[in-house]
């Protein structure tokens, strides 16, 4: 009886959710596999470009997928992909993900002085909206520390370059710390690759 | 809906799928105390399958046969022939399933009996089953090249298409090639394992030569009128190696321009076609392609060699109870990938634990996506998603395709480099 109940309301649910869809319905965890070949089991990426998901705020990856889905981020390989699923099936991606521990990849080298200078600039730069070095779904931001260097490097030079759009507050940021150490891409990269808060 | 109403409601459908997982899983379950799963092949289908049946369900029995105690990848294998990788970096060991709480049998499939449900093994071990997965990868057809088999592939002119010593012979003839000689690549018919794959062997090739033994040539006798990533591959090879000019290092020879392989002489080092005799340093011959062995032996396939399979499931359409996955099976519009292999592994673990748990299978949902790297610094790719619809696999519209023909340094770069990525996870995925 109890499992009746719960059945009918998770079609309810569901029916909401994908009332447009008359198709197949692919659970949010059928969707979700499919991304774990290129972003590891769970969304916990061992590669040092692919970037994890797991973890991630639900609000951002969906954000981030509808960006990759109109062309409005750099056109790799998750254009093309994005561009085979509906909001909706971005949604039950993102609740699959959120639900997921976030992954901090340590198999990366990084400069232990840099991090340590980093830190200072993520600290007075970053931090007020990537609390806990960035690892927070809350923030619906993407992860940093402990994400994959080369992605990290990638998306910083992209918001630089007006490639990927940034919040107004996030740019003005970038410019001071730039402004201080113009080395301060390269510095905070290593300080998130460190892992450490 | 603002932010905040949005994900509560989004919680509310994870845990409404919780519970509904949790409440099917357990106390409902049919057909008494165990649920055996046995896996035939433990390659890029039968690992990834072996381990998300355990993720999804603890309580079903898992077995994986597999012939070798290491497993060496197909995909970045050319790299290892081209020296960028060493043979020890594409190999994985089956730890990580046993960690799942996988039996891992090393041993030989030699029957799978479909009425008795069992499948027999060449150590003289009998294994019952309620489900039989089924991913024996290829398997060649060597009586299409005339003196072709398997004792000259082991000694003298390889396949390397399943990679492992034949990897590491090629990459040797290749670096110890005299300067100035010829390698030729006989590229097989459609269908075969990792389409893209001959062509990026080329460029992996050329890339080294272009190193280290510039005058070097490399033919191609293909048996086709194109190849996968055709123009990104032509441009590529533009770019990076004269394709097209006098000097070019690479010459493709299309099937009806002779291409087309009958017979090698061995001894000679020459490769016959219809029209032309090729003479070469070094020969590499992938040749066309069927069903992995067991999977004829059991009556998996059809007239073409391959298994037909239902695509919600991957269930053999000639056997009930046992479902093929990977490039054994017809599964296009999937290609024959690793990837695909991959996605095809979840889909039908999804579908055999609701069967053996007696409840309804879950819509799937597919993806492919395959690197291939030209030149240090020029990686591209390809991707599409896949739905099941009106009873068939079909590609999701407006979806995937091919990396850019404008060619971007910057984003060419970026390829490689998730290329690599890609491997890491693919491999941890699978293995780990």
């Amino acid at each position: 009886m109890i499992r009746k109940t719960i059945i009918k309301s998770t079609l309810l649910v569901a029916a909401i959710a994908l009332s447009v869809q008359s198709q197949a319905v692919p659970s949010a965890e059928a969707l979700s596999y499919t991304c774990a070949g290129c972003h590891g089991t769970n969304g916990a990426s061992t590669g040092d470009a692919i970037p994890s998901i797991a973890g991630l705020s639900s609000t951002y990856l969906v954000d981030a997928m509808k960006a990759y889905k109109n062309d409005e981020r750099d056109p790799t390989i998750m254009n093309r992909i994005a561009k085979g699923y509906s909001e909706e099936q971005f949604e039950l991606m993102g609740s699959f993900f959120e639900a997921q521990e976030v992954h901090k990849n340590r198999d990366q080298t990084f400069d232990v002085a840099k991090a340590a200078k980093g830190k200072k600039l993520h600290n007075k730069y970053c931090s007020k909206c990537h609390t806990d070095a960035g690892i927070v779904a809350e923030d619906d931001a993407g992860q940093l520390s402990g994400n994959a260097k080369l992605f990290l490097q990638y998306s910083l030079a992209d918001f630089h370059d007006g490639t990927r759009s940034q919040e107004k507050k996030m740019k003005k940021k970038i410019k001071k710390m730039l402004k201080r150490d113009k080395e301060a891409f390269d510095l905070i990269v290593n300080y998130y690759v460190s892992g450490k808060k | 809906m603002n932010k905040q109403n949005r994900r509560s409601f989004l919680k509310t459908v994870g845990l409404g799928a919780a519970a509904t997982t949790a409440a099917a899983y357990a106390p409902f379950a049919i057909g008494g105390s165990s649920k055996k799963v046995v896996i035939v092949g433990g390659g890029m289908g039968g690992a990834v399958a072996a381990k998300y049946i355990r993720m999804m369900d603890k309580s079903i029995d898992v077995t994986l046969i597999e012939s070798n105690k290491d497993y060496f990848t197909g995909f970045t294998s050319n790299l290892v022939v081209s020296g960028q990788r060493s043979l020890d970096e594409i190999k994985f060991g089956y730890d990580g399933l046993r960690g799942h709480g996988i039996n891992v049998v090393i041993d030989k499939a030699t029957n799978i009996d479909a009425n008795a449900k069992s499948v027999k093994t060449a150590g003289g071990k009998t294994f019952n089953y309620d489900r039989c997965i089924v991913a024996p990868g290829i398997d060649f057809r060597y009586d299409r090249i005339d003196g072709y088999n398997e004792d000259v592939a082991n000694t003298k002119i390889t396949h390397a298409w399943k990679a492992g010593p034949q990897t590491v012979m090629l990459r040797d003839q290749v670096q110890s090639m005299k300067k100035g000689g010829t390698v030729i690549i006989s590229a097989p018919p459609n269908p075969f394992r990792c389409s893209p794959g001959p062509y990026e062997r080329v460029s992996q090739i050329a890339g080294y030569f272009k190193k280290h033994n510039p005058t070097a040539k490399i033919l191609v006798l293909d048996d086709k009128e194109k190849f996968s990533k055709f123009g990104l591959f032509i441009g590529g090879w533009k770019k990076h190696y004269g394709y097209g000019t006098d000097n070019s290092m690479i010459e493709w020879v299309k099937g009806s321009a002779g291409g087309k392989i009958e017979s090698v002489d061995v001894a000679g080092m020459t490769l016959s076609g219809e029209v032309d005799d090729y003479k070469g340093d070094v020969i590499n011959i992938i040749p066309a392609q069927k069903a992995g062995n067991i999977a004829h032996v059991a009556g998996l396939t059809n007239a073409s060699g391959w298994c037909p399979i239902e695509g919600k499931t991957f269930e053999s359409t000639i056997h009930k109870n046992i479902h093929v996955i990977g490039d054994a099976a017809i599964q296009s519009p999937l290609p024959k990938s690793g990837y695909a292999a991959n996605s095809e592994g979840k889909v039908c673990a999804a579908a055999i634990v609701a069967m053996l748990n007696g409840d309804k299978v879950p819509d799937p949902s597919y993806v492919n996506t395959c690197y291939s790297v030209i030149a240090p610094g020029d990686g591209i790719s390809v991707a599409m998603v896949y739905a099941y619809k009106g009873g068939k696999i079909v590609k999701v519209k407006g979806s995937g395709g091919l990396t850019s023909g404008k060619f971007n340094a910057k984003l060419r770069g970026r390829e490689e480099q998730y290329g690599y990525s890609w491997f890491d996870n693919i491999t941890q995925d699978t293995f780990g």
